[in-house]
């Protein structure tokens, strides 16, 4: 039962409850850094790595300090300063220690320092916990919810910069040409992901 | 109205003690895990050009400077700044400055207008990516310049001009900055020195007979030029002759015995295309 809820949730994070195409979180760099697939992919990896740690931290936090002592609702404030510091933290740790890593990541570390993805992410699965009856949502279940968040984000990012590497090459309107016709991709990218609509819910009841 | 000003204060205190918390464990960890920067990297840094083209072989500037102030690069090795900026680097670091290596790039290709014929008539947008993704291009030869003026657009420095369907590179403005040999869907375009030499203006890896239908002047890798060479400079590989820079000797024995005139001199003081426009 522990192992299919936790399957479910990490193919839900990733197809139904994509944070990029299905809830419109971290929209900034998913129009920014997709003009080449290799930033792509280095912002995805970047921005799951700092899901998985945001959550980690931000979890025990919520349910050990803020909770018992009705602070719930401060959670906001609480969890942006908490992953600027650990974002700051993470990158002084990168350029000491694996400056091959920091060299390729680092760049997009401080772009995610306050992106509302990890937010979204970190606080987002705050809810399910109350929400969801079928089992009971844990610490694990909120790690590898934001570990297929991230790789739901690297799936979207790929995806979007092939089509906009095909873009490249078209003869677009010029009062489209740019951001306005970038949109209109993105939505119809967005509206593809429609399709996977209730289809982790009939792998498992999510309550 | 009843306030209950413990619970204001508990949470006031609860999220200034955690600022201060992860501030107190950022000020630490910045200082046991500081990075010692290199100051010498960070001068010569300041006295290069800034363009980040990568023409001197590192990634952009700050990698040059990097190599630089460890002494494992030259001075001299930038295009951009050119003897100047050899100069202020040499002076920043206490050394010679020594001569600067000057590049240009050349585009290994003579198939104009005269000399190929187009497949078809091209009429999608004006970009050689795009019609070199239709079949094999447009122009009877795979292998060469499609003439769509990619790099001429490219180019920062206004050194390209297409010229009868084939790009030319005019090595005066040419600063050696690699942005048309990345640009080039067919990449031809490549860096020589600018020195006296011979080089093989065509790119066409066909066999003889194919290539020689495709372009009056491709290389048809008859291995002439190679068995004239005294320096062993010339090479034939895949139909397509290639001339060693380093061991060029400029005595165009292989220009003067190229059937198919694919060979040709490369004169430092000459204008490239002037020599070469029709």
């Amino acid at each position: 039962m522990l192992i299919k809820s936790l399957v479910a949730v990490f193919l839900a994070a990733i197809l139904t409850e994509n944070y990029v195409l299905c809830k419109f979180l971290g929209i900034c760099p998913f129009l920014g850094v997709s003009k080449k697939l290799n930033t792509a992919v280095g912002m995805s990896v970047a921005v799951t790595f700092v899901m998985v740690l945001a959550t980690a931290v931000t979890f025990p936090i919520y349910t050990y300090l803020l909770l018992p002592n009705g602070l719930d609702y401060l959670q906001t404030i609480i969890f942006i300063l908490i992953i600027a510091g650990l974002v700051q933290l993470v990158e002084t740790v990168l350029k000491k220690y694996i400056p091959s890593l920091y060299k390729s990541l680092g760049v997009y570390l401080p772009l995610i320092t306050t992106n509302c993805c990890i937010l979204g992410v970190t606080m987002l699965v705050l809810q399910k916990v109350t929400t969801t009856t079928a089992y009971t949502y844990t610490y694990g279940h909120a790690l590898i919810n934001a570990l297929g968040a991230g790789i739901g984000f690297l799936v979207a990012m790929v995806m979007f910069a092939g089509v906009r590497g095909k873009m490249e090459n078209c003869d677009i309107p010029k009062s489209l040409q740019g951001l306005p016709i970038t949109l209109v991709a993105a939505s119809l990218v967005s509206l593809s992901f429609l399709g996977f609509a209730g289809f982790v819910d009939k792998l498992i009841p999510l309550g | 109205m009843n306030f209950d000003f413990s619970s204001i204060i508990f949470a006031v205190v609860v999220v200034a003690g955690m600022g201060l918390l992860i501030g107190l464990i950022l000020a630490v960890s910045a200082a046991v895990m500081a990075v010692k920067k290199d100051e010498t990297a960070e001068r010569v840094l300041e006295v290069l050009p800034g363009a980040n083209c990568g023409a001197c072989g590192f990634s952009g500037c700050s990698g040059y400077a990097e190599a630089l102030s460890k002494g494992t690069a030259k001075p001299g090795l930038c295009p951009v700044g050119g003897e100047a900026c050899a100069k202020d680097v040499a002076a920043v670091l206490g050394v010679e400055a020594g001569a600067v290596e000057y590049k240009t790039a050349l585009v290994h290709c003579m198939g104009n207008c005269d000399n190929t014929q187009d497949k078809a008539i091209y009429d999608g947008i004006t970009s050689c990516a795009a019609a070199a993704r239709i079949g094999a291009g447009v122009t009877s030869c795979s292998y060469g310049c499609i003439g769509l003026g990619d790099c001429e657009r490219a180019c920062p420095y206004g050194a390209i001009s297409v010229c009868n369907g084939v790009a030319l590179v005019d090595k005066d403005k040419c600063r050696g900055c690699s942005v048309c040999v990345k640009t080039c869907p067919r990449h031809i375009i490549s860096f020589v020195s600018d020195k006296d030499q011979a080089v093989v203006r065509c790119s066409n890896k066909d066999k003889g007979a194919v290539s020689r239908k495709a372009c009056a002047v491709s290389c048809i890798g008859c291995k002439k030029c190679e068995k004239v060479c005294e320096a062993g400079a010339v090479k034939v590989t895949d139909f397509c002759a290639f001339v060693d820079e380093s061991k060029c000797t400029a005595c165009y024995k292989c220009v003067e015995n190229c059937p198919q005139g694919c060979i040709t001199l490369f004169d430092s003081d000459k204008d490239d295309t002037v020599t070469l426009s029709v």
